[in-house]
């Protein structure tokens, strides 16, 4: 009998790890998928030529293949997306695990919910029908597509996972540390700002890694705003990022080209980059909780 | 066991049934060519292989040149081509027959007053020679230049008609037709090309040299913003039952409500 229960442990286990190795499989996948089909481009223009031409010209009679104008846009896309989003969203989540009365929660904690629940390609069009025209009346320049359109879309965007994320580890910050706060004399905003956001510190920075994998991840949206002209990036000017490199010129390059290999080379940068982002922020995640060991 | 039996059997008697079908006109088509002609020609495919079904139907998109080389080279049985042929093509013994009409209408925001242009100031806007409307009788704002991506065909054939392969200066560049008139739509100070089948009321459609585009003006030619697509053969020697059936087919006036459909004007009444 016992001997039997065991067995059953044991087939149990195996299951749950052949599940888990259904995730490890498909990361091994993509990777070897996008290395063996990303190289062969690169290759044949040349890694500089490749990453720091600033020209991308692909189905010109001369085609040029420069990506450096994608990853600086790519780059300040992302960064200006968490300088946006970042105080913004946590602030809120301050507010709404501190300050805000139950009720108010539920409603900004509903609201933040549906925001995470809306597709992406909704964000594009609204940004296309209300944001676009919006930026151009308001600056004055002839063509509101650009970076900062592409910039506000994103960091509304990355909301959600900030907040929530911001959220949970503010309230997983233990009673008794705000309580000694309060009883030392510190006001309440004083016991917010020095006591509970430095308890939570690894779980906001774990909000912003999220924020910036969405973020430099994303391109339906980015698409629809930003005009994706291979322009070098400038706030008011059309920009295209890496991701929509990618998707907007894979539907109609020719199989086997050196156009298709490219764009098979870009995604691999961009792969790149976001191992190397999460690898950065992961260890700057572990070094803090380290220290608080 | 018994299930097992039936299933076999039903699957059987399925695939004799098939072959019997088959038994009629067999084989396939290969058609190898323009981009472009991507919607049309699919369409066209996969409406044939579905009353045909022994018959599969190809199409390698490779563009309007390797079609043609295809073609002359035996490797394919039909060549598409986006253009018309060029004397020396004919020479090798090529012959072309228009399966349809693609027209490229140019449109501007509702609130443009600008109603006419001729081919020549398109290009030289396109090309930020011309940058302003008021150069060219509108209100004072900057030319908004909205295009497709590369590799499009209605960029491709947009650029290869107004002369300006290559050298326009893209404010946008959207992936999709809807996008275009969205955008257009969206900007007093932009233009735009798309697809004559597509263009909606939501923005205004210009006239080139005072001819609007319309269906008829397309098909009697009087419209030049516009290009053939072109079905590519061989003079001399006869298309395999399959290729003859299709081609039979997709000339016939049967095929046109698929043509209008996939965005092109057919010429056969």
């Amino acid at each position: 009998m016992k001997n039997r229960k065991r067995l059953m442990e044991n087939v149990i286990h195996g299951v749950f790890l052949m599940l888990g190795l259904i995730t490890v499989g498909c990361v091994l996948l993509i990777t070897v998928y996008l290395v063996i089909s990303g190289i062969p481009a690169i290759r044949k223009i040349g890694v500089l030529k490749f990453l720091f031409g600033k020209k991308w010209a692909s189905t010109a009679a001369q085609p040029q293949y420069g990506i450096l104008p994608f990853i600086l846009t790519s780059i300040y896309g992302t960064a200006g997306a968490i300088v946006v989003g970042v105080p913004i969203g946590f602030l809120t989540a301050v507010y709404l695990s501190k300050i805000a009365p139950p009720r108010v929660k539920t409603v900004i904690e509903s609201a933040v919910s549906l925001l995470a629940g809306i597709p992406s390609v909704v964000y594009g069009l609204v940004g296309m029908m209300v944001l676009v025209p919006g930026i151009r009346i308001a600056f004055h320049i002839p063509d509101g597509a650009s970076l900062f359109a592409a910039i506000i879309v994103l960091a509304v965007m990355i909301l959600p996972s900030i907040i929530k994320v911001s959220l949970t580890a503010l309230e997983a910050v233990p009673k008794e540390y705000e309580d000694a706060s309060l009883a030392l004399g510190a006001t309440p905003v004083e016991t917010y700002f020095r006591v509970s956001v430095p308890a939570a510190k690894s779980g906001i920075a774990a909000a912003v890694v999220l924020g910036v994998g969405r973020a430099i991840g994303e391109a339906m949206a980015v698409m629809m705003v930003a005009g994706n002209a291979p322009n070098m990036p400038e706030m008011f000017q059309s920009v295209r990022f890496l991701t929509t490199a990618v998707a907007s010129e894979m539907s109609y390059a020719a199989d086997g080209s050196l156009q298709k290999q490219a764009l098979f080379s870009i995604a691999l940068v961009l792969f790149l980059f976001i191992m190397l982002i999460n690898a950065v922020l992961n260890f700057l995640l572990k070094r803090k909780s380290d220290m608080e060991d | 066991m018994k299930k097992f039996v039936t299933f076999i059997t039903i699957v059987s008697l399925a695939l004799t049934a098939m072959t019997g079908c088959g038994k009629t006109v067999s084989g396939s088509v290969s058609t190898d060519g323009s981009t472009s002609m991507e919607k049309v020609i699919g369409a066209l495919g996969e409406d044939f292989e579905e009353n045909n079904s022994g018959i599969t139907f190809t199409y390698n998109p490779t563009g309007s040149g390797s079609g043609i080389t295809a073609v002359a080279e035996g490797r394919c049985d039909i060549g598409l081509s986006s253009r018309n042929l060029k004397e020396e093509e004919k020479a090798q013994g090529l012959t072309e027959t228009v399966l349809a009409l693609d027209g490229i209408a140019i449109i501007v925001n509702l609130d443009n007053s600008v109603n006419d242009l001729d081919l020549e100031t398109i290009g030289k806007i396109y090309t930020g020679e011309i940058t302003n409307w008021k150069d060219i009788g509108g209100s004072d704002l900057e030319i908004v230049l909205i295009g497709r991506e590369a590799g499009s065909g209605t960029r491709d054939g947009f650029e290869s008609i107004t002369g300006t392969e290559d050298a326009c200066k893209y404010r946008q560049e959207l992936t999709s037709t809807g996008d275009v008139i969205g955008a257009v739509a969206g900007n007093p100070a932009a233009i735009g090309y798309a697809s004559l089948a597509s263009v909606k009321e939501t923005v205004k459609a210009l006239s080139i040299g005072g001819i609007m585009p319309t269906e008829e003006t397309v098909k009697d030619g009087s419209y030049v913003v516009q290009r053939p697509f072109v079905l590519v053969t061989k003079s001399n020697t006869e298309l395999s039952e399959a290729a003859q059936k299709f081609f039979d087919y997709i000339t016939s006036s049967e095929a046109n409500e698929i043509i209008s459909s996939a965005g092109a004007v057919p010429v056969t009444n």
